[in-house]
């Protein structure tokens, strides 16, 4: 079996790769901050002694880990809209439940952060008459946060994959835009090729400073 | 209840009062009713063996710990823990807290700040003091202790009596106006346990008043006023330190005290 391998035909479809590209990536930088504030909100809300606050977000929490994206995605494109009675169109229900599976993942991420600080420290800024806010921000999150850079960025490499996700929404994304070529090309050997090698030129980089953090961090 | 003082001069009252203060953990009751009084510049070493609420008692006095019931007053505050009054708020916890210093075995230096850092931390997060005017003061207390040029050191990079020694200058730049330690050289090697207790020699000096959990005999008999000796959660005998410490009246803390016979010969020592 022989194949012509042919990529030209592919310079003629680069804004839609742009486009394609641009909305991979924005989405993935839009929900990892979204994503990072959820977390934040669920770990903080655990952490403290506010039951009825933390207790439902947990529940939030475990349900959006424990079922997979892809099904969170089309439920709340086509199953939300029912219950809430506003529809939604597919980017803001892709920014939804991108932000809300990627703040469950980070929301454990920062609460491991929080709770592996040395009650020490705590113990330290209480007895320097800190408040709780001061505490956090001074004492606690500062040292936190740089345990947490690795499995941040370990995790936001799986939010950009993840974003793939969003072509089943008709979401104009690098995948998207690799079905519409295919369509009208008929090649997708070149074409899923170039899309993946697009992806793995984004992520390699950030896998690399994930790596050197952690080697850096770890002492 | 109401415990506030009448308006005697300060000179006249206590600089800590504790009344009935009750704590326990779960089933466990860790302080069973102490009641302590420590007078202005008065140094109280806590003794007793591991379990019998001296640690504890020691951080009721600044409400890490807070205790079930009973009063605590420090200088001019008191928290009232008695039935039917509402559990102090944040505010008012840090509030409290910021006029007592307090150094720990493990040192808990802040270690993404510099030894200087750790100094200043205090007065420029909770008194709102500007940092130009904390970093002399905190420069002030690192030579105090004998670490001016250890300022822009990280605390991992300095031996365990240097963080000691830091830490004490951290509890110091807020001013307060009692000093607790709890085991402050029990984490220490022995040859580096002498430079952190010549700091604290130097403060029962100076007029600090100062509550200490020690294992230190000998230090205890020579630098507190009043030694306390606790078990089970109860004070078991208290009195003068040389008086405690030499010729104790009750079986149990001259049982406890059997332990540490050699302690006599390095105060001889020290002292001499």
């Amino acid at each position: 079996m022989h194949y012509e391998w042919s990529f030209g035909f592919l310079l003629q479809y680069s804004k839609l790769i742009g486009v394609g590209t641009a909305y991979t990536i924005g989405f993935t930088i839009i929900t990892a901050i979204t994503g990072f504030i959820v977390g934040c909100i669920v770990a903080i809300a655990s952490l403290s002694n506010m039951r009825l606050i933390s207790s439902p977000l947990v529940m939030l929490v475990e349900i959006f880990r424990c079922t997979p994206v892809l099904v969170q995605l089309v439920w709340i494109y086509y199953a939300l809209p029912v219950l809430i009675g506003v529809e939604l169109s597919p980017a803001v229900a892709a920014f939804i439940s991108l932000s809300l599976y990627g703040g469950a993942f980070y929301s454990e991420i920062i609460r491991g952060g929080i709770v592996s600080i040395d009650p020490g420290q705590w113990d330290a800024g209480r007895a320097l008459g800190m408040r709780r806010f001061d505490l956090m921000r001074r004492i606690v999150m500062p040292q936190a946060l740089k345990r947490m850079i690795p499995p941040l960025v370990n995790q936001a490499v799986l939010q950009l994959k993840n974003t793939s996700l969003l072509s089943v929404l008709a979401v104009p994304d690098l995948l998207y835009q690799g079905q519409l070529i295919t369509s009208a090309t008929y090649r997708p050997l070149e074409t899923y090729t170039m899309i993946a090698v697009i992806y793995f030129i984004i992520l390699f980089p950030m896998t690399r400073v994930a790596r050197v953090l952690e080697a850096r961090l770890a002492h | 209840m109401s415990t506030s003082e009448a308006k005697a001069p300060m000179s006249d009252v206590a600089m800590i009062e504790l009344l009935h203060v009750k704590k326990s953990f779960g089933a466990v009751s860790v302080l069973k009713d102490i009641s302590l009084r420590v007078p202005r510049g008065g140094v109280v070493a806590l003794i007793g063996p591991s379990g019998s609420g001296k640690s504890t008692l020691l951080r009721c006095l600044n409400l890490l710990t807070i205790p079930e019931s009973g009063v605590i007053r420090v200088g001019q505050s008191t928290m009232d823990f008695t039935n039917g009054h509402k559990l102090p708020r944040d505010k008012e916890l840090a509030a409290f807290r910021a006029r007592t210093g307090m150094v720990f075995q493990n040192f808990n230096l802040f270690p993404h700040m510099s030894a200087m850092q750790n100094v200043m931390e205090g007065p420029v997060t909770v008194l709102k003091v500007r940092p130009d005017e904390a970093r002399k003061t905190a420069l002030a207390l690192l030579d105090k202790v004998g670490l001016k040029d250890k300022a822009d050191v990280a605390p991992d990079k300095l031996s365990g009596g240097q963080k000691q020694r830091v830490a004490i200058a951290r509890a110091l730049a807020m001013k307060p106006e009692v000093m607790l330690f709890d085991e402050a050289t029990s984490a220490l090697d022995p040859e580096l346990v002498g430079e952190v207790l010549a700091v604290v020699r130097q403060l029962a000096a100076e007029g600090m008043t100062m509550v200490l959990v020690t294992h230190e005999m000998a230090f205890a008999r020579e630098v507190a006023d009043t030694v306390v000796f606790m078990r089970d959660g109860v004070v078991v005998e208290d009195g003068p330190a040389r008086q405690v410490i030499d010729t104790p009246r009750e079986a149990a803390t001259r049982a406890f005290l059997s332990h540490f016979h050699s302690g006599r010969l390095p105060a001889a020592a020290a002292s001499a």
